[in-house]
């Protein structure tokens, strides 16, 4: 009887620790919208910023990001969704794949900072793309691809073998079989882990830092060689950049909500696209 | 028949590019750093201060930023470790289904919350609480950084010690069990054990992101450049240094040159913990 009631306080102690972490959690949540929603309206999304952001809104943070985003899929998404489909349907074992999921593993582990100095080098001076949406998006692109072509392959991985090969049966040729037959019941998985690495895209600021933000451009960029002023820089900006840091702290705050209803907008859309498909497709 | 073949090899090359990416990566770093090896030296990157930008001489010694990371990441990984391991086996071993179902979600909620998110939450309601804790000047500190680390780390962490737990072979329980060890027994001489090097590499790459986060570090660890171990100091991380200096430099002096060198330090060290966590992972066939 001792040891059993040692063990119950063990199990309380391991749950106190799991609970404290959910705790925090949704402390920092609690916290951002409390005070980020009294200062959040429809003027604070749809107007310029005014006074170096002391003023105003934010309309044109957003449609930066929401640039920085469009172009990141643009690249990112082909590029990454392709790259699984070599690894899941063709790729044999040998040094060269070998190789691939090496790189792969060594660009999911770079740090975002270091894909910012890479973007750097390469877009902004190399290519004199500039400090553009084009050479931001690249760079995001080039960070997020990794988590793009690990949830893909994944995806393509989970549909059964007897779709292949029934299909390769009926005289279709291996591309016919992937489009047909295992792209359709694998794209849900991948939506969902593509959605996942461009909610991470659009709230990192390591990487634009040096490759596209602007500090403070009160106007809608115009072409992809535009620079763009983009949400999280705007917050780490106003947070502290800014000469009165502690009088703009509401429009802080709703900055902070925008951008956090943003990426877990997208997440919770993943996570639902992901319950709603497990529900369709049972094998 | 050309169609696919011709699809063969545009997969094939798509595939390709991870492989040419890396090698770009490190090409591009290397190309913007180089001069500074040859004048003024690599030796002056061992120099003990970081004084970048000085009327009377310059010094670019990295030695005060790679502590100022190393104090941030270990301090963080203190409480990362029994956090997240703890966490780990609430969720695989004694949380009910319903409630894993819920918790899972969550932890993966906290890993998509914006660093930057995470860093102004920091600066505005952590900091104040320290320096009052504490009774410093600024809260402003190592200790801080560390703290908003530990929620960075917490979700990458807990989810693949998870994995590593739950990949051990149920009949290893069910011995356990029969032998009349008790469940908190199985867990801690039984499964843990087993799951022992998935958990370890779930530490490294955890690590490895530490290293590597920039914001949440640049917003509240004070950013200055001193070599010290007192958790209570403000320090200046590789990554911070980085993200605030570039801004400024002029491209191709001699600072952004050394800023570079740090970038190549960063991308060595997260490289060998990432390769490291693979081997340690494919060695004890807990690759998936």
């Amino acid at each position: 009887m001792r040891r059993q009631y040692s063990e119950q306080i063990i199990y309380v102690l391991i749950r106190l620790v799991m609970y404290s972490i959910v705790l925090v959690i949704g402390y920092i949540l609690f916290d951002i919208i409390r005070h980020g929603l009294p200062a959040l309206s429809w003027e604070f999304v749809s107007q310029y910023p005014r006074k170096s952001g002391a003023e105003g809104g934010i309309l044109p943070a957003i449609v930066g990001t929401l640039s920085l985003l469009v172009g990141t899929i643009a690249v990112a998404l082909p590029l990454g969704i392709c790259s699984a489909i070599y690894l899941s349907e063709y790729a044999e074992q040998n040094r060269f794949t070998d190789m691939i999921r090496l790189a792969i593993i060594t660009l999911a582990g770079v740090p975002s900072i270091v894909y910012g100095l890479f973007g750097l080098g390469l877009f902004v001076l190399f290519l004199n793309f500039g400090t553009s949406i084009l050479a931001g998006s690249l760079t995001l692109a080039c960070m997020i691809l990794p988590t793009i072509i690990v949830s893909s392959e994944e995806a393509l991985r989970a549909v059964p073998r007897g779709y292949r090969d029934a299909s390769l049966a009926l005289g279709a040729t291996k591309w016919e079989t992937i489009r047909t037959n295992v792209l359709p019941y694998s794209l849900s998985g991948i939506i969902t882990g593509s959605i996942l690495g461009i909610g991470r895209a659009a709230g990192e600021t390591a990487p634009i830092l040096l490759t596209v933000a602007a500090f403070y451009l009160p106007r809608l960029p115009n072409s992809i060689f535009d620079q763009v002023m983009a949400l999280p820089y705007h917050l780490y900006i106003l947070a502290t950049q800014h000469p009165e840091a502690d009088k703009v702290l509401p429009l802080q705050y709703a900055t902070a909500l925008v951008l956090l209803l943003l990426v877990l907008g997208l997440s919770l859309g993943a996570i639902f696209i992901r319950i709603h498909f497990r529900k369709k497709y049972r094998w | 028949m050309w169609k696919d073949k011709a699809m063969r090899l545009l997969m094939l090359s798509a595939a390709s590019t991870s492989i040419f990416l890396v090698v770009l990566i490190f090409i591009f770093l290397v190309k913007e750093a180089a001069p500074f090896a040859l004048k003024p030296g690599l030796d002056a990157l061992f120099d003990r201060q970081w004084i970048p930008v000085s009327f009377v001489q310059e010094r670019y010694g990295i030695l005060p930023l790679i502590t100022g990371s190393a104090l941030v990441t270990g301090l963080s990984m203190l409480f990362t470790i029994p956090l997240s391991v703890l966490g780990a086996i609430y969720i695989a071993e004694i949380a009910s289904p319903v409630e894993r179902e819920i918790l899972k979600p969550f932890i993966e909620l906290l890993a998509s919350i914006p660093s930057v998110v995470l860093g102004f939450f920091g600066l505005v309601v952590l900091a104040p609480l320290i320096k009052t804790f504490f009774g410093l000047g600024t809260g402003l500190s190592a200790l801080t950084g560390a703290l908003l680390l530990t929620l960075m780390a917490i979700p990458t962490v807990i989810s693949l010690s998870e994995d590593a737990i739950m990949s051990v072979p149920h009949a290893y329980k069910d011995a356990s069990r029969a032998l009349g060890a008790s469940d908190l027994q199985t867990i801690f001489q039984v499964i843990i054990p087993a799951a022992l090097p998935g958990i370890i590499a779930a530490i490294m790459l955890g690590t490895g992101r530490v290293i590597g986060e920039t914001m949440a570090v640049l917003m509240v660890t004070g950013n200055s450049a001193l070599m010290t171990w007192s958790p209570l100091a403000p320090v200046r991380t590789m990554t911070a240094t980085i993200a605030a200096e570039m801004g400024e430099v002029s491209f191709g002096s001699l600072h952004y040159q050394a800023l570079f060198w740090i970038g190549l330090v960063l991308l060595a060290v997260t490289f060998l913990l990432n390769i490291i966590a693979q081997r340690v992972l494919v060695r004890y066939g807990m690759m998936k």
